[in-house]
């Protein structure tokens, strides 16, 4: 069996643009999802209950059923919630890429909120006693005390959560999204190429992703708070 | 919203075929359980060697376990997908006919157990390592002072309770593996979430397929959660607090 | 008699069937060292929590210079700022440098212009003598060091009073003496001080009054002399006789 290097040099504009989407997907998701779950964190940890049980029925739901599920799920109900929020006529066209994002968000959302969750309950509670001792408000004692510590403890796990994420990325695919090994498939199904290609993109990521966890391990033994 | 609610859909019939919607539904179901267990089966006695030998003493032992986990860590579990059932069969001749000869659903399920069985066991590996070393290290040598060799060491002191202690993250790892399943609808494996897309294209009833979908994922992680849950409780050892997970 | 600072009435908590607390009653006045002591599980810790709200009680009342701790309509942020406490594990934020941890309530809480507040932490730290130590990290410290910042990170709010929770407990012996130093100071510079401690001999020192307690109530509440002398309670005596090497 020969393999032809060369389909893959000839297609790199194409799939480079996959990766770019790919990376970007990544970013939008970690940042969103960060933002999104920290606030997740601290609904589930209130003493409202409420906000304390859809909180919690919302990250249960997320971690109950499979990504791909959720993907189809968003791509199937974003165009029509926006339509409803709109009031137009017919559902917008709204394109893989896009709902995408909304996804990834969302559902890395209910991973980073049980990060974040683990990280704030790994706070001793003396800290959160001085911090009120003092006469810090509840948002002063999370803003300045709690949050802080907790992000900087997390930071590995938030990390590997975000290796995942790169890897997860790949499953825009079923709704025919064009990210890196969406590029890579279609370059493989025109030329026919299949073997080349996917052990290419297999490369990529084994390369990418041992670098990034090696990083993480060396930053593990850097980072932690002692108590 | 001019969606068209239709809650009877399930009972409606399959354009072309003679079958109904939830039947097809429910053969998904059994693709997704039928999947799930011949890989998990798969997974736990990879697993638990490569756990196992990565915890001796034998550099090359060591460095084949973290090969393997480190593998099967760093490439997405799609294209690891697409690797066994595309690539794999052009490298060995002998199973691309064999392939090509057998129905494809074989060849899909194959694909599918071998993929998710050794992507999960790369995790298992990781935490019965864990569950290994959380042990104190005087459980080894308390062993070794009795006179046990290494092998009955691991045999009748660790392994047993690493065993107990790892229960958990073995639990949240078999739902994993149950949700993971789905992907094999990108060789065309007609899982679940296979049936209900389907379904959701031809009738237009998106929100019921999908609800359906959803609500049988939830029950059947629910059930793996009751069944770990009795497995933790029949092997507890009374007094001990498991380590760690907690 | 100079006016009560601090005034509990018959403060009762109970977790479920478990009374921590029965009705619990006592007065501190401006200007008195109270030691609080018993045995472990006696509920000490908790009363002093609750004098700050730090712990909410379901019966009785306790007021701090007049303002009523339980009643829904007290800004406990308000009164926490003006009551200093000094933790058994010193809980100093350890994200933050000394002069931070100084600074944070001043500037967040009273409003004070960072300058101020500096000015007033570097005072403070000259005070308890640690001003090199400004600009280090308390995982830097040591024990007995985080416990002097600890009291003058309390200080620096200009409490009117300090509860102090086991200052010395979690301390190497080494070290003890140098924070009782620092509380004996301010002890001698009149002011109002309640201490959950075993240190008899700081009692014996400074204190003006010591409350025994034991299984959730005060047994004992009487001036130093007497108690140290000839206390009325056989279960204070107990506990005396075991905790006093001397």
């Amino acid at each position: 069996m020969t393999l032809d290097i060369d389909v893959i040099q000839r297609s790199l504009p194409y799939l480079w643009k996959g990766f770019q989407y790919t990376v970007q997907l990544t970013g939008t998701a970690a940042l969103g999802g960060l933002f999104f779950g920290t606030l997740l964190a601290l609904a589930r940890l209130s003493a409202v209950k409420f906000l304390a049980y859809v909180a919690a029925g919302y990250v249960n739901l997320m971690r109950s059923i499979p990504l791909i599920l959720v993907i189809f799920w968003f791509f199937f109900l974003v165009p029509l919630i926006v339509q409803g929020i709109t009031g137009a006529e017919r559902p917008p066209q709204m394109g893989a890429e896009r709902t995408a994002i909304i996804t990834f968000i969302m559902f890395e959302a209910a991973y980073f909120c049980e990060i974040m969750r683990a990280g704030i309950q790994s706070i001793p509670r003396g800290q959160v006693d001085a911090a009120y001792a003092l006469g810090l408000t509840y948002a002063q004692t999370m803003r300045l005390v709690v949050l802080p510590q907790a992000f900087r403890n997390m930071i590995p796990v938030l990390l590997t959560q975000l290796i995942i994420l790169f890897q997860d990325t790949s499953l825009v695919y079923v709704i025919s999204a064009t990210d890196f090994v969406g590029a890579a498939a279609k370059v493989a199904q025109r030329d026919g190429r299949l073997v080349e290609m996917y052990l290419f993109v297999a490369l990529v990521y084994s390369v990418i992703c041992f670098a990034m966890s090696q990083m993480v391990k060396r930053l593990q033994s850097r980072i932690a708070i002692v108590h | 919203m001019n969606y068209h609610w239709n809650w009877g859909v399930y009972f409606q019939e399959v354009p072309g075929g003679g079958e109904y919607y939830w039947e097809l539904l429910v053969a998904g179901i059994g693709w997704t359980l039928a999947v799930s267990a011949c890989a998990w089966v798969i997974a736990l006695a990879l697993g638990t060697v490569i756990g196992t030998i990565r915890t001796t003493n034998s550099p090359w032992l060591v460095l084949l376990a973290k090969t393997w986990v480190e593998v099967f860590r760093n490439i997405p579990l799609l294209v690891q997908m697409f690797l066994w059932y595309f690539v794999v069969p052009e490298i060995i001749p002998a199973l691309k006919r064999w392939v090509i000869q057998v129905d494809p659903g074989t060849a899909q399920f194959l694909a599918a157990i071998v993929c998710l069985g050794l992507f999960t066991s790369a995790r298992i590996a990781e935490q019965v390592r864990a569950g290994i070393q959380s042990l104190s290290s005087g459980q080894r040598y308390a062993g070794m002072a009795l006179g046990l060799t290494p092998t009955q060491v691991y045999r009748h002191v660790l392994l047993p309770m690493a065993f107990r202690i790892v229960i958990p993250p073995l639990t949240s790892e078999s739902m994993n593996l149950i949700k993971n399943s789905s992907i094999a609808l990108t060789i065309g494996l007609a899982e679940l979430t296979f049936r209900a897309r389907e379904m959701g294209e031809y009738t237009f009833n998106f929100f019921e397929a999908f609800t359906a979908a959803t609500l049988i994922y939830i029950v059947i992680a629910m059930t793996a959660n009751r069944v770990m849950a009795t497995i933790e409780r029949k092997t507890a050892v009374p007094g001990f607090i498991a380590g760690g997970s907690r | 008699m100079p006016e009560p600072m601090i005034v509990a009435k018959q403060v009762s908590k109970w977790y479920g069937k478990f009374r921590v607390l029965n009705d619990c009653s006592t007065e501190i006045h401006k200007g008195e060292v109270v030691v609080v002591c018993g045995p472990s599980g006696s509920g000490k810790s908790t009363l002093i929590k609750c004098v700050n709200g730090l712990e909410p009680f379901q019966q009785g009342e306790i007021t701090v210079d007049g303002i009523s701790v339980g009643a829904p309509t007290t800004k406990l942020s308000k009164l926490r700022s003006r009551v200093g406490m000094v933790f058994q594990h010193f809980e100093l934020f350890p994200h933050m440098t000394i002069i931070d941890n100084l600074c944070l309530a001043q500037t967040k809480v009273r409003g004070r212009t960072r300058e101020e507040a500096e000015k007033r932490g570097q005072k403070l730290l000259q005070r308890v003598g640690l001003t090199e130590q400004a600009h280090k990290y308390p995982g830097q410290l040591s024990g007995g060091q985080q416990q002097r910042v600890a009291i003058a990170r309390a200080l620096a709010m200009d409490p009117i009073c300090m509860l102090f929770d086991e200052p010395t407990s979690a301390l190497d012996p080494e070290m003890i003496n140098e924070v009782l130093d620092v509380m004996v100071e301010l002890a001698k510079e009149g002011m109002t001080m309640m201490v959950v401690t075993h240190e008899m001999g700081f009692a014996k020192k400074v204190a003006h009054r010591v409350v025994f307690m034991d299984e959730g109530r005060i047994v004992e509440d009487a001036r130093k002399e007497d108690f140290f002398g000839t206390p009325r309670s056989e279960r204070a005596r107990e506990f005396l006789s075991k905790i006093l090497h001397d």
